[in-house]
C-alpha cells in the first residue's frame, strides 16, 4: 500500500487535475458538501414554517462559510502550523474573556460581542485546539511518551472545561473528540486507550456525582422518557414520534405535521433529523447517512494522503470530529444519547457551527492541495 | 514522508495510521449500524404507534357553545343577551412546566392575587383540567393568548347581560356561570333557552392552541328567543314606584303586578327588595324571590268583592238588599267586627265601607259548595299557570271541612292564600264582565282559556260599586287617576304570627282596574309591612297603583273616560 502511495503521488497531474489544484479545491469533498448544504435548505424550507427568510439568513452564512473555505483552501498547511500555538492561545484568552464576562453579566455567556458581531470563541477552539495538539505531537518523536501524553491531554482538557462551564456541553464534547482524535492517530498505545475507558467507566459514578441536576435529568430521560411525558421527556418522545410517522418512505417534503404544527422544539435547529426523517422516511435517512459517509471518508483518504505528520493528525482529528457531529445529533434525535446541545452538520439551522465546520474543511483541501509531488 | 524515515525500523512507522484508520472505520461504521438499526426501530417496527400517537397530539374533538336565546319585552325590548366571551382554563400538568415567571405574568394580566395560580396549580396538580377565569372580554382573553404559555386553553363562552338590571331581575332571573339558568325565567325556560351544544374536530399545535377546523361534527343549534308580554315602560314605572313607596313606608317588601284585562297577558311583575343580575355579589335569596308569584299572603278585604259578585250571581242576594250590620255579628261562639257600626248598608256600601259583618251574612246564606265552587273557579287554591318555575297556589279549604266561622272569616279574605298574581288574575273575571282570563308571561294576541265565572251583569254592577270605593268617602280616595274611572277594592290584612292575628303587622293591599267601563289594565299592589305610621291599603298601597295605572293608560294610549277629571292640558285647545 505504501509503495502504491508513493507512486501515485510520483505521477504527474492530469490537465485537469492541475487546475483543480491552482483552485485548491477538493472535487469530491466540495460535491459533498454542496449536496448537504442543498438538503439543508430543502428541510430548513420545511422545517422552518416556508418562510424564505430563514433561507436567505442560512444562504448568507453558507455563502459565507464557502468563502473561507476557499480562502483557508488557499493557504500552506505550513502556516497553520506555524499559527497553531498563536491562534489557540488567542482561543483560550478569549473563552476566558466570555467567561468573566458571564460572571459579570451573572447568566450563561457564550458570546464576545466585538461591536458590530457577534463571536462565539467556543468555535473557534473547536479548530485551534486539535492544530495546536498536532503540532505539539509532531515536534516530539511518536508515538507519544508519557509526558506528551500528558500535556497534550492538558492542552484538551483545559478547553474543554472551559466550555463546560459556560455550560455548552455540546462544544465540551466536540472539542474533547478533537482533542482525542489527535492522540488516537499519533499512536496513542492500545493499553492507554483501554485505560481510559475503564477509568472512565469506573468514574462515572464519580462523574455523575459533579454533574448538575439538568444535566442527570437528561441522563434519566434517555433511559425513560415517558416518566415526564410534558416535561424533560418531551423532547425526545415528540422527536420519536416524528421519527417513527415517517415510516420507511416518510410523508414527502413539506409533509410533516409533527414540526409543522410545533409539536417538535427546535425542528430547525438541533432536531432538524426528525423532520427530515418523517418526510422522507427510512430511505431518506440512510441516504443521508451514506451522504455522511462519503464525507468522512474523503476526509481520512485526505489524512492518509498527508505528507507530514502535523497535517496527518490535524485532518484525522478534523474527520473524527465531523463524525462525532453527525453521531451525536442523530443518536440525540432518535434517543439512544442524551439530549446535548450539538446540531446537525451542515443542515441544522445556525450559523457558527456552519462556518466552523467549513472552515475545517477549507484546511482539510488546503492539506490535501499543497501536497508536492516530488519527494524532498 | 521525512517523519517516518527518521522512526526506528523495529517498530510499525509512527503516524502511518493505517491500522487506527481501520479501526476508526469499522468503529465508525458500527456505529451508523446503530443508528440504522434505532431508525429501523422507529420507522418500521413502531410506525403504526408512533403515528397514532402524533395524531392524538394534534387532531382532537371540541365542544361548541350555543348561543342561548335572548329575552325580550314585548316591544323588542332586551331584557337578557348573550354576548361572547372567552374563558380560560389551564392543564396544569402543562402549566406546571412554563416558570414562575411566566405565570405570574399571566396573574398579572388576569389582575388576579399574585400566587393565585401557583396555589390552583398545586391543588390541581393531578388533574388535566382547571378553569383560571371566566367570561373574559374577548380582547382581554387575546392578551394572555399573545404569551403563548403551554398548557393554557381558550373557550369561547357566552355571557349574560340583563340591561334592565334590577327592574325586571326576579321575573328573568339569572343563569349561572356554565350559562344554565338558575332562577326565573332563565330556568323556566332553560330547554327553550338554551340552544344544543355542536362539536368540531380540530387541529391543535404544539402549544395546544387551536389552529385549525378540520370539520364541523356538529353544528350548535341557537336558543329560541323568549318574548315575554311584559312591557318594559310600565315594568320600569311600576318598579320606580313600588320602591319609593318601601322606602317612604319603611316595609319589609312589596309585589305588583299589572294584567292585560283583556287576555290575561302579565304587563308588569315588580318586587321589592331587588338585586343587580349582572353581578350577584353577595345576593342573598330573599333578593331574588319573585314574591309577586311565588309568594301567598291572605288577600283579606280585596276578596270582598267575589263574595258580593256570587251572592249576586247565585240569587242569594237582591240588587237592592240591605243588611244590618251593628258593627258586630255572632257566628257560633265567635264575632265578626266592623271598625265602625255602619248601621244598614245596601250592596254598595257593604263594599265602600268594608264591612266584614255584612260580607259575613251574605257568605252564610251561600251553601257553601257553592261558595266554595266561586272561589275555586276563581284559581284561589290553584297555581295561576304563568310557567314561572315555583309558582305558588295559595291554599283553599275543602268546603266539606268548613264551619260557619270558617265561611264568615273566608268572605273577608282570611283563611285562604293568593299570589299577588293569582288576585290580579281572580279580578279579570270582574273586569272583563264575568270572564276569568288565564295569566301568561308570554306575548300573545288573544286569551282562548278564558272561562266565564259571573255573568255580565253581575261582574258590570260589582264594578260600578267598586268605583265608589275611590269616591271621595271611600277607603281609596287615594287610587284615583285624573282622567278616567277607577273601580277597586283596599285590603289592610292584619298579618298571621306565632299566636295568631294579635300582632301589629299588616299587609297593605290594593286591586283595581281601569278604565272603569271597560277595564284594560288590572293592577295589584301589595305592600307587606308597611311601618312609618300609615298602614291602610287604601293610604300606602292606592297611592302606588294611582301613579302606576295612570302611567299604564298613557303608555297603552287608552282614551280618558272622565271629562271632569281630567288634567286642564289635556282638554284645552289649541288656539
Amino acid at each position: 500500500m505504501k509503495t502504491e502511495t508513493r507512486r501515485e503521488q510520483l505521477q504527474p497531474p492530469s490537465l485537469l487535475g492541475n487546475i483543480l489544484r491552482k483552485l485548491h479545491i477538493d472535487i469530491p469533498l466540495f460535491i459533498g458538501l454542496v449536496f448537504t448544504s442543498l438538503l439543508s435548505f430543502i428541510i430548513l424550507y420545511s422545517a422552518g414554517g416556508q418562510e424564505t427568510g430563514i433561507l436567505l439568513r442560512q444562504a448568507a452564512r453558507i455563502g459565507l462559510a464557502f468563502v473561507l473555505m476557499a480562502v483557508l483552501a488557499h493557504i500552506d498547511p505550513h502556516q497553520f502550523k506555524r499559527y497553531s500555538t498563536l491562534l489557540f492561545n488567542i482561543g483560550i484568552f478569549l473563552l476566558i474573556a466570555v467567561l468573566i464576562m458571564g460572571q459579570i453579566g451573572k447568566g450563561a455567556q457564550r458570546w464576545l460581542d466585538i461591536g458590530f458581531f457577534r463571536f462565539q470563541p467556543s468555535e473557534m477552539i473547536k479548530i485551534t485546539t486539535p492544530m495546536m495538539i498536532a503540532w505539539y505531537l509532531a515536534e516530539h518523536p511518536l508515538p507519544p511518551k508519557s509526558k506528551q501524553l500528558f500535556i497534550a491531554s492538558l492542552l484538551t482538557i483545559i478547553p474543554t472545561l472551559l466550555i463546560a462551564k459556560q455550560p455548552d456541553l455540546g462544544t465540551a464534547l466536540l472539542v474533547a473528540s478533537s482533542g482525542a482524535g489527535v492522540l488516537f492517530f499519533a499512536g496513542l498505545s492500545w493499553r492507554f486507550i483501554l485505560a481510559i475507558v475503564a477509568a472512565l467507566s469506573g468514574m462515572a459514578p464519580v462523574l455523575w456525582h459533579f454533574m448538575r441536576g439538568y444535566q442527570r435529568d437528561r441522563v434519566l430521560t434517555l433511559l425513560n422518557p415517558e416518566a415526564d411525558p410534558l416535561g424533560r421527556g418531551y423532547h425526545i418522545i415528540q422527536s420519536k414520534i416524528a421519527i417513527g410517522s415517517g415510516g420507511i418512505y416518510g410523508k414527502g417534503w413539506l409533509g410533516s405535521t409533527q414540526s409543522e404544527l410545533d409539536f417538535l422544539p427546535e425542528s430547525s435547529t438541533d432536531f432538524v433529523f426528525a423532520v427530515f426523517a418523517e418526510e422522507f422516511g427510512l430511505f431518506g435517512c440512510l441516504g443521508l447517512l451514506s451522504l455522511y459517509l462519503l464525507i468522512i471518508g474523503r476526509c481520512l483518504y485526505i489524512a492518509a494522503r498527508a505528507q507530514d505528520t502535523y497535517s496527518r493528525l490535524l485532518a484525522g482529528s478534523l474527520a473524527f470530529t465531523f463524525f462525532v457531529y453527525v453521531f451525536v445529533n442523530i443518536g440525540m434525535v432518535i434517543g439512544i444519547l442524551p439530549v446535548v446541545g450539538v446540531p446537525l452538520p451542515l443542515i441544522s439551522y445556525g450559523g457558527t457551527s456552519i462556518v466552523t465546520l467549513l472552515a475545517g474543511f477549507g484546511i482539510l483541501m488546503s492539506i490535501h492541495t499543497h501536497r508536492t509531488f516530488l519527494p524532498n | 514522508m521525512l517523519d517516518f524515515r527518521n522512526k526506528p525500523k523495529t517498530r510499525k512507522p509512527a503516524g502511518d495510521f493505517s491500522d487506527r484508520r481501520k479501526f476508526l472505520v469499522i468503529f465508525m461504521m458500527t456505529c451508523m449500524v446503530v443508528l440504522i438499526g434505532r431508525a429501523v426501530d422507529l420507522q418500521v417496527l413502531n410506525k403504526q404507534f408512533l403515528k397514532a400517537q402524533g395524531n392524538r397530539r394534534h387532531v382532537d374533538e371540541v365542544s361548541v357553545s350555543a348561543y342561548r336565546g335572548m329575552i325580550k319585552d314585548r316591544n323588542g325590548e332586551p331584557l337578557a343577551i348573550s354576548s361572547p366571551v372567552q374563558s380560560i382554563w389551564v392543564n396544569p400538568q402543562e402549566l406546571k412546566l412554563a416558570g414562575k415567571a411566566r405565570i405570574k405574568q399571566m396573574e398579572k394580566l388576569l389582575d388576579l392575587q399574585p400566587g393565585k395560580i401557583s396555589s390552583l396549580l398545586n391543588e390541581n396538580s393531578h388533574k388535566q383540567f382547571a378553569y383560571v377565569a371566566r367570561r373574559l372580554n374577548p380582547g382581554f382573553a387575546d392578551q394572555v393568548k399573545a404569551l403563548k404559555l403551554k398548557g393554557v386553553y381558550f373557550e369561547r363562552e357566552f355571557k349574560r347581560y340583563y340591561p334592565a338590571g334590577g327592574v325586571s331581575a326576579h321575573l328573568v332571573g339569572f343563569t349561572n356561570v356554565d350559562d344554565i339558568g338558575q332562577e326565573g325565567l332563565e330556568s323556566g325556560f332553560e330547554k327553550l333557552l338554551k340552544g344544543i351544544r355542536g362539536s368540531k374536530r380540530i387541529i391543535r399545535d404544539g402549544q395546544r392552541q387551536i389552529i385549525a377546523d378540520v370539520e364541523n361534527i356538529k353544528e350548535p343549534v341557537a336558543g329560541k328567543n323568549l318574548e315575554l308580554s311584559i312591557d318594559q315602560r310600565i315594568q320600569y314605572l311600576a318598579y320606580r314606584e313600588l320602591q319609593l313607596a318601601v322606602s317612604a313606608n319603611k316595609a319589609k317588601s312589596a309585589a305588583l303586578i299589572v294584567l292585560d284585562a283583556k287576555n290575561g297577558e302579565i304587563l308588569a311583575a315588580v318586587n321589592q327588595p331587588s338585586f343587580n343580575p349582572n353581578t350577584r355579589k353577595g345576593l342573598k335569596e330573599n333578593l331574588y324571590r319573585n314574591r309577586a308569584i311565588t309568594d301567598v299572603f291572605e288577600p283579606g278585604s280585596t276578596i270582598k268583592p267575589f263574595v258580593v259578585a256570587a251572592a249576586l250571581d247565585g240569587g242569594y242576594v237582591r240588587p237592592g238588599e240591605v243588611f244590618e250590620t251593628h258593627g258586630i255579628y255572632r257566628v257560633g261562639h265567635h264575632l265578626v267586627k266592623d271598625v265602625h257600626n255602619y248601621g244598614s248598608l245596601d250592596l254598595m256600601g257593604v263594599l265602600k265601607k268594608s264591612s266584614n259583618v255584612a260580607v259575613s251574612q251574605m257568605a252564610l246564606k251561600m251553601p257553601p259548595k257553592y261558595f266554595w265552587n266561586v272561589y275555586h273557579r276563581l284559581g284561589f287554591g290553584m297555581a295561576a299557570g304563568s310557567g314561572f318555575p315555583g309558582e305558588a297556589s295559595g291554599s283553599l279549604l275543602d268546603y266539606q271541612r268548613w264551619h260557619d266561622f270558617e265561611r264568615a272569616t273566608l268572605s273577608f279574605g282570611y283563611g285562604l292564600s293568593t299570589s299577588v298574581l293569582q288576585l290580579a288574575r281572580a279580578y279579570t273575571a270582574l273586569a272583563d264582565d264575568g270572564l276569568l282570563h288565564s295569566v301568561s308571561l308570554l306575548k300573545r294576541d288573544e286569551d282562548i282559556d278564558a272561562q266565564r265565572v259571573f255573568s255580565a251583569k253581575t261582574a258590570r254592577s260589582v264594578r260600578a260599586m267598586l268605583e265608589n270605593v275611590i269616591m271621595k268617602d271611600g277607603t281609596a280616595y287615594e287610587a284615583r287617576v285624573d282622567g278616567y274611572r277607577v273601580a277597586g277594592k283596599t285590603g289592610t290584612v292584619k298579618k298571621a304570627g306565632a299566636g295568631g292575628y294579635t300582632g301589629k303587622n299588616y299587609f297593605a293591599v290594593f286591586a283595581g282596574m281601569a278604565p272603569a267601563d271597560k277595564p284594560r289594565v288590572i293592577i295589584v299592589v301589595m305592600i307587606d309591612e308597611p311601618s312609618a305610621g300609615q298602614y291602610y291599603g287604601g293610604l300606602v298601597s292606592a297611592p302606588v297603583f294611582s301613579k302606576v295605572m295612570a302611567g299604564a293608560l298613557r303608555v297603552l294610549d287608552i282614551a280618558p273616560d272622565q271629562e271632569s277629571t281630567m288634567p286642564i292640558l289635556l282638554t284645552r285647545q289649541d288656539p
